[in-house]
């Protein structure tokens, strides 16, 4: 995985000193809350319901076991002894004191990491798919480009008072695990018929309150004009992104009022005219980010041999593991979706372990998934029952992977100041109801994803369930939606009609997922069922 | 009226020439007029509709009504990546905490409407001892460092 060099050291230990130096001037009343916010912001400090919380960047996902023991032991000085990783592959402490910020950014600076462009009108933590370096699908590891990209952002001059939040996913797979198309922008590696690698730009694409999936503007940007086409498509969104109303500043809004096509050609005009400007990194830059990347020692001939003799082992090597382009090797899943948990919260402890495993068994990685949970890339198959009973027995073993209990949700009304609902009681609730019923098994492949409010942070849009919070009169109430994609299958949930309150809408779940398993066909997924037969059934059954 | 008189304490400037002695005029109006030699650029504005007479512009404020809304920084990098060598200046809601991006972006000089600390000035100028991206200030990036 990439290392900082003393360049990268320096950037980020100027911005632990700046911060201190910030929040002491807040601290001496020289910056007023209103001046001092966004530059907070920048360093992911947010003020929440209850206290300061604070969200740390893990770059495309991806951290060693060194940085898991860093965020365990900041967790435990800092905060309860726990922390929430996100939907943007970050991880967030929910109860930290301003005072202690500057200190816990100095923890970070001292295993190369940082807070920095984790929230504010800026561009965010680049995410990428988990399985990047691994994944038996992809066409090369994305994380390189990710990481070149991410240089480019941080402290970006020009484009650090944005319209809005921006959110770059890179993926180098036809298989979508980033949800890429949901991004401001999403970029895709690709080949063309020459063989040469290029990048695919999908411009435009977002959740929040006006869900839209993004529309290729451009299919092949040579890799050595990455930077400088990226540069372009923000220049055009910095300079006509609309600033009138927060609800519309997106790039998603821009390039949907303007046109796709129109936006292209101010792309295009702005990109020609940068190309004079010197600003891509040479090629040997990227060279040199792409032998941090490079595969690890592989064991030749490895085992690809399971003894299933245990059915809860083979469970979980069924629903927890992904196939691995070297020979006798997985990527693993540890699910942080413990039937009653709270999706994505892992205690310090169980990031040790996790930690501790991962230098074990995955040659020192670890990944955040997008979907909260944790992957170790790199597993032998032949230590993988080793994993297991480890996994199982700090109660990080459930087998429940793009199940129906591996439901995505945003903290909520629990911690979130902009809530409507609560989103994790009902995820919790959800996934007690179908681990009793035994559905869950049946069900198969289905994702569930509960936002508590219109911004969408839990994904309820992309969901093949997704659950809105809203507010009813003083009363939390729960939208249903079906028919969403993140994948790249890509599609927008619709609602089914009036909303619930939190015990109605654990039974319409159950319903809804009752109504899959009478029409399904053959190898159908629900999101393939919902797709043949259409909405009505499923209102019939809701509504009828 | 001469609103840049010597009085005038909180402008700060990183030039060796005469500030210009008369005050901005809108875009609208320098576009009409061929007399000025300073305009001011509002957020909305479009810096490139000064790009064909940059060599009769000696000042070119750009106004930050918010600090929030970075539309500025775009305009002083179009303005600068052109070619204007004039004085580029950061005027209204612009606080210690953007100067050193707006240094970055080409701006050489600042009047922000509440003074800026001087320590604190200096502080934030010399935070960043290097640069992750090519700009309009020239410093070189990191990645040309890298590969020197
Ligand atoms: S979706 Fe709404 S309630 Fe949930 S975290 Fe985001 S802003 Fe908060």
């Amino acid at each position: 995985m990439y290392l900082y060099d003393q360049y990268d050291q320096a950037m980020v230990d100027a911005r632990v000193a700046e911060f201190r130096d910030q929040a002491q001037r807040r601290l001496e009343g020289k910056l007023t809350e209103d001046q001092f916010k966004p530059l907070r912001l920048m360093n992911g400090l947010y003020l929440q319901l209850h206290a300061y919380m604070l969200r740390v960047a893990i770059p495309y996902g991806t951290l060693n076991s060194r940085q898991m023991h860093a965020l365990a032991d900041i967790a435990e000085k800092y905060d309860r002894g726990y922390g929430h990783f996100t939907t943007r592959q970050n991880i967030q402490y929910n109860w930290i004191k301003l005072e202690d910020a500057g200190d816990i950014l100095a923890d970070l600076a001292e295993v190369e990491m940082h807070a920095i462009q984790t929230s504010g009108n800026c561009i965010r933590n680049i995410s990428s798919d988990h399985f990047a370096g691994a994944a038996a699908d992809e066409l090369v590891d994305p994380r390189p480009y990710a990481e070149l990209l991410r240089q480019w952002s941080s402290f970006h001059p020009e484009f650090s008072y944005l319209p809005r939040k921006f959110k770059i996913a890179v993926i180098a797979s036809d298989t979508d695990r980033a949800a890429m198309r949901l991004h401001d922008i999403g970029i895709q590696i690709v080949k063309n018929d020459a063989g040469e690698l290029g990048a695919a730009f999908y411009v435009g694409g977002g959740m929040g309150r006006t869900p839209m999936i993004a529309p290729c503007i451009k299919e092949f940007v040579p890799l050595d004009r990455l930077v400088t086409y990226a540069e372009a498509c923000l220049r055009v969104y910095n300079r006509h992104g609309r600033r009138d109303n927060k609800y519309k500043a997106r790039i998603k809004i821009l390039v949907h009022e303007m046109g796709a096509e129109e936006y292209t050609r101010q792309v295009d005009a702005e990109f020609d005219h940068m190309l004079s400007q010197g600003i891509e990194p040479p090629f040997a830059e990227l060279e040199r980010i792409r032998t941090f990347f490079e595969d690890p020692l592989f064991e030749e001939g490895a085992s690809a041999e399971i003894d299933r003799s245990d059915p809860d082992f083979a469970l979980w090597v069924d629903r927890n593991t992904h196939a691995h382009k070297a020979d006798g090797y997985v990527s693993a899943v540890i699910s942080l979706k413990p039937v009653g948990g709270i999706p994505g919260d892992a205690t310090s402890e169980q990031m040790r372990l996790m930690a501790d495993l991962a230098k074990d068994y995955s040659f020192d990685e670890l990944r955040v998934m997008h979907t909260q949970n944790i992957v170790l890339p790199h597993v032998r198959v032949a230590d993988l029952h080793a994993l297991w009973t480890a996994l199982e027995e700090a109660g990080l073993g459930s087998s429940n992977l793009d199940t129906i209990e591996d439901i995505i949700a945003c903290p909520g009304l629990d911690y979130c100041s902009l809530a409507n609902a609560r989103s994790i009681p009902v995820a919790q609730k959800i996934s007690e109801r179908f681990a009793a019923n035994g559905k869950t098994e049946a069900l198969g492949k289905l994702k569930l994803k509960i936002s508590g409010c219109i911004n969408a942070c839990g994904h309820h849009h992309a969901g093949h369930i997704g659950i809105l919070g809203v507010d009813k009169k003083g009363v939390e109430n729960y939208q249903l939606l079906l028919g969403g994609s993140e994948a790249e299958d890509v599609s927008l949930a619709k609602i089914t009609g009036p909303g619930f309150d939190e015990a109605g809408i654990v039974d319409a779940v159950e319903t809804a997922a009752d109504v899959y398993l009478r029409e399904r066909e053959d190898g159908e997924r629900f999101l393939d069922t919902y797709r043949r037969i259409g909405m009505a059934p499923f209102k019939e059954a809701l509504y009828g | 009226m001469d609103n840049l008189s010597s009085e005038n304490d909180t402008l700060i400037r990183y030039r060796d020439d005469e500030p210009v002695d008369h005050a901005a005029v809108t875009v609208d109006s320098f576009l009409d007029q061929s007399s000025a030699s300073a305009v001011r650029v509002e957020p909305g504005d479009d810096a490139r509709e000064l790009l064909p007479h940059l060599e009769r512009l000696s000042l070119v404020e750009v106004n930050f009504p918010a600090f929030g809304d970075g539309r500025g920084y775009s305009s002083a990098q179009i303005l600068r990546e052109a070619g204007y060598q004039g004085e580029l200046r950061a005027v209204g809601d612009v606080l210690v905490d953007q100067v050193a991006y707006m240094r970055r972006c080409g701006f050489d000089a600042f009047d922000p409407d509440a003074p800026l600390n001087e320590a604190d000035l200096e502080t934030a100028l010399s935070r960043w001892p290097e640069v992750y991206q090519g700009a309009a200030d020239k410093r070189t990036p990191i990645w040309s460092k890298r590969h020197a």
